[in-house]
């Protein structure tokens, strides 16, 4: 068998060898073209509305028209010279990073004190701290309101601040517990032998190995703090409101394009943040 | 981590070379299962003694390893170090080096970081950290390799850091939980070596966890053989090879034909109508009449021959027939079943006179009274 291929003049014996590996290279893993036609459809009907509102953004018309008329910043220039929507927005801010900050705080913690507990309780708490994910906004909205209502934190920052925290909590947990299965409990007691107390193990063993799941659930509580516009319709005062709730009213009261620029630059913020995570989490790996 | 290996022992100063006592005093840990994963234990590992944990897995050598540690809490019992009582001490405060099976290096942290890591938690000041530091990885034979990460390194040069990491704060003790366990033959052979210079030059106490009987054999001053959460049996590599009190200890370390006696005296054996005679000093003190006894020979003192005639007088034998011979480089064994039923299977461990025999070929066993073990099993 090999004396033949070796006599053989090259090319005749050789040339079914790549053929074969060629078939097999194909048939590793295959997408299908359907599925990608799927996938198409499915990203182009995410992304739609927003190839309709950044052109808007950048109209001269007074109200909603499509296509746009004319090219002007106008719509900008209401956005950061008119109070309100600055208002609205300094405050979408303060309690974006406030709620999220709150929330990172406990979920990090309860991820790492569930962690290490399988009993049926740890269940039980792990699906009670994750069930704002699966209830409708509206709901929780509601509850909200009535008991805020008794503690007087209705219209308030701490009410806000709040709210948004307790339904930012289960992306915390999420994303710490995932990076928590990577982390070797060995660590924990190669820590303690070496001298150093549990608060000093998480600060310099724990928090840094865990760090990409911290900020990514960091991120995603802000961002879901930042869009949130139920619970902040119920908690709203006259002065004190956020960015989404300014929006809503701005197209069921005044019919302002100005949401156009605002929406505009959400949809900016909220790309950048998840591209700097995506290329984030590539770099470290 | 070739010739300099073998390098002979640096003196090291007075103040580093005294090892610490630890003592176990009727030591019981128990999750409320059947039975405790240790029960009752109560060991004295001496000042720079090399102590090593040996058993199966579940005989609780492990779980006593992490009770000297401190991961683990004591049901009963007490844990002193140098006579002072650390049963109740967090880990972090017990001053042990520690080895893991895995490594357990920080992966976010550089070779040098690692090392440092202990230092830093004691509050050396950055000066006195690095000397220390470039110090302890000369000992390991790891200088030049600071500032790489553990994932940059081998199996074993990661474990050399762990090391140490381990060594660099002159621990009261180094605790070894089955460190070589994750290397292959060549490598552990390498470190096992390697351990042992380290601890000549340290000269604290190594308390060395391990299911394998060959290292423990040649690393250890003393073995503590654990069976059901219980030492089975403690002492020397040597007196648990030759002197065996049961037939657990008998088998778990190094290989052995057993023969199961139905009676046992201080004079005489017999085994399946064989009486044989027996030196009462190598009857176990655990042998009692009336319970069960066995008695056992090591593969290297079973001798083969021709038939009866043969077999000096102080000696005892059996018939027996070749059913394998084994080639290992060295030398040969000859698996062999033995008795007139041929239910017991025994080794021979054959030298150059013996080199004629044939697969299936009657011969008789025979060993000298003195290299037999009567144990209690």
């Amino acid at each position: 068998m090999t004396a033949t291929k070796t006599d053989n003049p090259p090319g005749t014996q050789r040339r079914p060898a790549p053929a074969r590996r060629r078939r097999r290279a194909t048939s590793v893993d295959p997408i299908p073209w359907w599925l990608k036609l799927v996938g198409a459809l499915v990203a182009l009907y995410f992304i739609l509305p927003t190839l309709f509102v950044i052109p808007m953004s950048f109209s001269t018309a007074s109200t909603f028209q499509f296509p746009p008329t004319g090219f002007s910043l106008k719509l900008y220039e209401n956005f950061f010279t008119d109070p309100t929507w600055l208002a609205s927005l300094r405050t979408s801010v303060l309690v974006g990073v406030l709620a999220a900050s709150l929330a990172t705080v406990v979920g990090t913690a309860a991820a790492i004190g569930l962690h290490s507990l399988t009993g049926r309780l740890a269940r039980l708490a792990r699906t009670l701290l994750m069930v704002s994910i699966v209830t409708p906004s509206i709901v929780i909205a509601v509850a909200v309101y009535i008991s805020f209502l008794k503690w007087h934190l209705v219209g308030t920052l701490s009410g806000y601040v709040l709210a948004h925290a307790a339904i930012g909590v289960p992306f915390v947990l999420v994303s710490v517990t995932s990076a928590l299965s990577g982390f070797d409990p060995k660590l924990l007691r190669a820590s303690a032998s070496l001298g150093a107390t549990p608060i000093r193990t998480f600060l310099f063993v724990t928090m840094p190995l865990i760090s990409r799941g911290i900020v990514t659930g960091a991120i995603f509580a802000f961002v879901t703090s930042f869009d949130e516009v139920v619970i902040a319709l119920f908690l709203r005062a006259p002065t004190f409101q956020t960015l989404p709730v300014q929006m809503y009213n701005s197209v069921t009261v005044e019919i302002d394009p100005t949401i156009a620029a605002s929406s505009s630059l959400v949809v900016v913020a909220v790309t950048v943040i998840c591209l700097v995570l995506f290329v984030g989490n590539r770099k470290s790996r | 981590m070739s010739a300099s290996t073998f390098r002979t022992a640096e003196p090291v100063p007075a103040s580093t070379r005294a090892g610490t006592q630890i003592r176990l005093s009727n030591v019981t840990k128990d999750y409320g299962l059947t039975h405790p994963a240790v029960d009752d234990v109560s060991l004295t590992i001496e000042p720079g003694e090399f102590m090593t944990l040996l058993g199966p897995s579940g005989s609780g050598k492990t779980t006593t390893l992490n009770l000297i540690a401190g991961f683990e809490t004591l049901t009963t019992g007490a844990i002193s170090f140098d006579g002072v009582d650390v049963s109740r001490l967090p880990p972090h405060k017990r001053n042990l080096g520690m080895l893991f099976q895995n490594y357990a290096l920080f992966p976010h942290m550089t070779v040098a970081q690692n090392v440092a890591y202990p230092l830093r938690e004691r509050r050396m000041s950055k000066p006195d950290i690095a000397r220390k530091v470039a110090e302890v990885l000369e000992l390991v034979q790891l200088t030049g390799r600071d500032g790489h990460y553990p994932a940059q390194l081998s199996g074993g040069q990661q474990q050399r850091v762990a090391l140490a990491r381990a060594i660099v704060f002159g621990p009261t003790a180094l605790l070894l939980d089955e460190p070589l366990g994750a290397l292959d033959r060549n490598l552990r052979a390498t470190l096992q070596l390697e351990i042992r210079r380290i601890h000549r030059e340290v000269g604290s106490t190594f308390v060395f966890v391990t299911h394998d009987q060959e290292e423990a054999m040649n690393l250890s001053d003393r073995i503590a053989l654990f069976n059901d959460g219980r030492i089975e049996q403690l002492g020397r590599p040597e007196a648990l090879y030759r002197s065996p009190e049961t037939l657990f200890t008998a088998r778990f370390l190094g290989d052995s034909t057993v023969f199961t006696l139905s009676q046992a005296t201080g004079t005489t054996a017999v085994w399946e109508g064989e009486v044989w005679s027996v030196d009462s000093r190598t009857v176990s003190g655990l042998v009692r009449e009336g319970r069960p006894a066995a008695l056992v020979v090591r593969p290297e003192d079973v001798r083969i021959a021709a038939d009866r005639d043969a077999v000096p007088p102080d000696a005892n034998c059996a018939a027996a027939i070749v059913r394998d011979i084994e080639y290992m480089g060295a030398y040969r064994t000859a698996m062999l079943s033995l008795g007139g039923a041929g239910n017991v299977m025994g080794r021979a461990r054959l030298d150059a006179l013996e080199s004629d025999l044939r697969i299936g070929q009657p011969v008789v066993a025979w060993w000298r009274v003195d290299r037999q073990r009567v144990v209690a099993g």
